[in-house]
């Protein structure tokens, strides 16, 4: 017995609740009178994440796509596709024509993502480096070596449009082209693959599945630039990453694709790597340098920028893990191809660690020029508990915190820079209405202010002045005055601080004022937190009128301060109440309030 | 093994392009993918293996070829596993415990049935061709 064909309907809470149930029975009904029975399989899936346009129904081995697919449609689907052969084209997902950004012929019409950077992730065995050559892997590097002159590979990069993908945006060609314009000499490439953010894994991901892609575009930006030796600097907390690099690295060179004279060219290059301790502040690139020489990881200001005066004082250039793992493909496919996916300032696409209260989170990769809710609400299947979207926080501690409203607002530098965020390194983390505005912030600036190096004023005294405004604000003690304070101090950090830590730290707080303000007011002026997150403005009352003394709260208080006896109206002794909401959720008659 | 010369590199490339497509090395026809991303082993990839290797062994399959690779980016579905079957659609299962890796090997290595409530969608098409 084997099966010719499969429909997998999908078994998402979303999709169940939409008639989903109904719809396997229709459908294996269907199948039975049409006597295909023994052909088709009917599989119920996992959540498939397309929630807003379920319940979702995918016929196996074509491939077929069916939204909205109500019981009413099984009698179609399986007499008109499965038995005639034909697609039911209005279940079919319609594409917004003109929408699409990416204009790569054959991708699948529904699929929001298409992976660059994370073309080998979950598909190769990363210790393999025969995996990796198999998948084009090097074939970069042997591009440039034998039919490219260093110029022509500076220009290709610059053409690509390509910008670095480690939170400021520069273009990856300029640095490039300023390295490689040095005279010649001792020059380093250095990778930063120091990723900080709370709540981004996106570099660590692509080196735990793909390591060699990042040596090979190492490779060839040394071989662009004119450098012989090359650094990764990565985090020890990173230990299977590590691992993983350091495997690579021995097979590159076993196979004499790293080394002297690589593949028996003039080209000679070696790569080592340096570990940090994990300091925020140490992927900032002058405070990177610093650590790799052996000396406490501080800024400078700049210039002289690296590419002129880097590694101990010898043109360097450090890119980002995503960038580079950009590279190989640009080689192979050309700049012209990848300029083809993005927008207008923004080419190529953007990995995303996708966390926060999403049903989906995950990793995922997308071409500039996305938005925030297809993100969100298409790959991410929605806000998790079918709560409330609130806001989304993109860039982790130096981004900004955006608002509903934007939701629409396609994701690239400039639309991001726009609405006071940045793009950042990848973080997006998703809030619902149950996360308050005044402690998101305050949870950054601790952040900021905990690694702030103290080499300059703004930011050390800034930073520090802001979380005490913000503290103050949180424990109902905030004054009107205050925000005035906090939006110069804000002004002043991102103006006068030496590095970009400093310069961005007070972008959560400044975005959250321009786009919650009535949020700071209600904590200021009437001592509310609507989310009830701040727990000196947090009150737990149960209402004696409508308490039945079932006794589930006293019961569920972790520190059992609820008292009263079965059949009678509770009370909560304030005094020993943590604030921690057990009661406000366990109870099933509305009896206790928060307020 | 020595290192490699430009053609060298290339005709290694075709054979184990050869030898991926055709996802038969050693007459190993059918793979076991298993996500050992740092988000996979904490959800417990490594136990997913390890039951893996221990029910093709207890049923004496030998056609299986069990591998690792890094993190698809189904992060909420960890562990995933990705099943290669010749004549069976490519499927990825998320959420893949110690129970549902032994349901893969009967299910669907040996019967050629798909899983229940298990699959995930491939979250991108694959640009490498």
């Amino acid at each position: 017995m084997a099966f010719k064909q499969y429909i997998l309907v999908c078994g998402g809470t979303a999709c169940d609740s939409n008639h989903g149930v109904e719809l396997s029975k229709a459908l294996k009904s269907e199948l039975e009178t049409a006597g295909l029975k023994d052909d088709v399989q009917i599989v119920r899936t996992g959540c498939l994440g397309f929630c807003e346009k379920g319940p979702i129904v995918k016929i196996l081995p074509e491939n077929t796509f069916y939204v909205c697919v109500g019981p009413d449609d099984a009698r179609e689907i399986v007499q008109e596709h499965l038995v005639k052969g034909r697609v039911v084209d209005r279940l079919l997902y319609n594409h917004k024509q003109g929408k699409s950004l990416v204009d790569i012929e054959g991708i699948d019409f529904y699929q929001k993502q298409f992976r660059i950077v994370l073309r080998n992730c979950g598909v190769i065995d990363p210790d393999k480096i025969d995996d990796y050559i198999a998948r084009e892997g090097y074939q970069a590097l042997e591009k440039v070596l034998f039919a490219m002159k260093p110029a022509d590979v500076v220009a290709e990069v610059l053409k690509s449009g390509l910008r670095g993908r480690g939170g400021a945006g520069f273009p990856t060609g300029k640095k490039w082209e300023f390295a490689a314009a040095q005279p010649k000499g001792q020059k380093y490439m250095v990778c930063n693959a120091d990723e900080g953010d709370p709540g981004a894994y996106m570099d660590r991901s692509t080196l735990e599945g793909d390591p060699h892609s990042v040596l090979e575009a190492m490779m060839i930006a040394g071989y662009a630039i004119g450098a012989s030796k090359g650094f990764i600097y990565i985090r020890a907390e990173y230990p299977l990453a590590v691992q993983r690099l350091e495997t690579a690295i021995a097979a590159a060179r076993e196979y004499g694709l790293m080394g002297e004279n690589i593949l028996g060219s003039d080209f000679s290059f070696d790569i080592e790597i340096r570990l940090g301790a994990g300091a925020f502040v140490c992927g900032e690139e002058t405070a990177l340098l610093a650590s790799i020489e052996g000396n406490r990881g501080m800024p400078r200001p700049r210039p002289p920028f690296p590419a002129v005066k880097g590694l101990w004082g010898r043109p360097t250039v450090i890119n980002n893990v995503e960038t580079l793992a950009n590279i190989p493909v640009i080689i192979n496919r050309g700049a012209e191809w990848f300029s083809k996916i993005g927008t207008a300032d923004s080419k190529g696409t953007k990995v995303f660690a996708l966390t926060g209260k999403v049903n989906n989170s995950g990793l995922i990769e997308v071409p500039m020029g996305t938005t925030l809710r297809e993100i969100i609400f298409e790959i991410g299947g929605g806000i998790k508990d079918g709560r409330q979207f609130k806001a989304a926080q993109t860039g982790g501690p130096s981004g900004g915190i955006i608002p509903p409203q934007f939701l629409d607002t396609p994701i690239d530098y400039g639309s991001l820079a726009k609405i006071g965020s940045i793009m950042g390194s990848g973080g997006l983390i998703v809030m619902d209405d149950t996360d308050c505005i005044v402690d998101i912030a305050k949870f950054y600036l601790d952040f900021t202010v905990d690694e702030s190096c103290g080499k300059c004023a703004p930011c050390r005294i800034g930073g520090r002045k802001l979380l005490t405004y913000l503290t103050r604000i949180s424990d109902g003690r905030g004054q009107r005055k205050d925000i005035e304070d906090m939006k110069n101090i804000s002004d002043a950090m991102a103006r006068a601080s030496l590095c970009g830590l400093g310069q961005t730290a007070s972008n959560p707080v400044q975005s959250s004022l321009r786009y919650f303000m009535d949020e700071y007011l209600e904590h200021i002026d009437g001592q509310k937190c609507r989310a009830g997150k701040c727990k000196k403005l947090v009150k737990f009352l149960i209402h004696e009128d409508k308490c039945v003394g079932c006794t589930l709260c006293a019961r569920n208080c972790p520190v059992s301060c609820i008292a009263g006896s079965v059949k009678k109206p509770h009370v909560i002794d304030q005094s020993k109440c943590i604030k921690c909401g057990v009661c406000f959720e366990k109870c099933k008659f509305g009896a206790i309030t928060r307020g | 093994m020595a290192k490699l010369t430009l053609e060298g590199l290339r005709k290694l490339r075709e054979e184990k392009k050869q030898s991926m497509d055709l996802r038969d090395s050693d007459n190993k026809n059918v793979q076991i993918v298993v996500g050992m991303g740092t988000c996979g082993i904490a959800a417990g990839a490594k136990d997913t293996f390890g039951t893996l290797i221990d029910v093709l062994a207890e049923k004496g399959i030998v056609n299986v070829l069990v591998r690792q690779t890094g993190c698809m980016g189904l992060c909420h579905s960890e562990p995933t596993v990705e099943v290669v079957v010749p004549d069976m659609p490519t499927v990825i299962y998320g959420n893949v415990d110690a129970k549902v890796a032994r349901d893969i090997v009967e299910k669907h290595v040996i019967a050629h049935t798909l899983l229940d409530n298990h699959i995930c969608d491939k979250p991108a098409i694959d640009i490498v061709k």
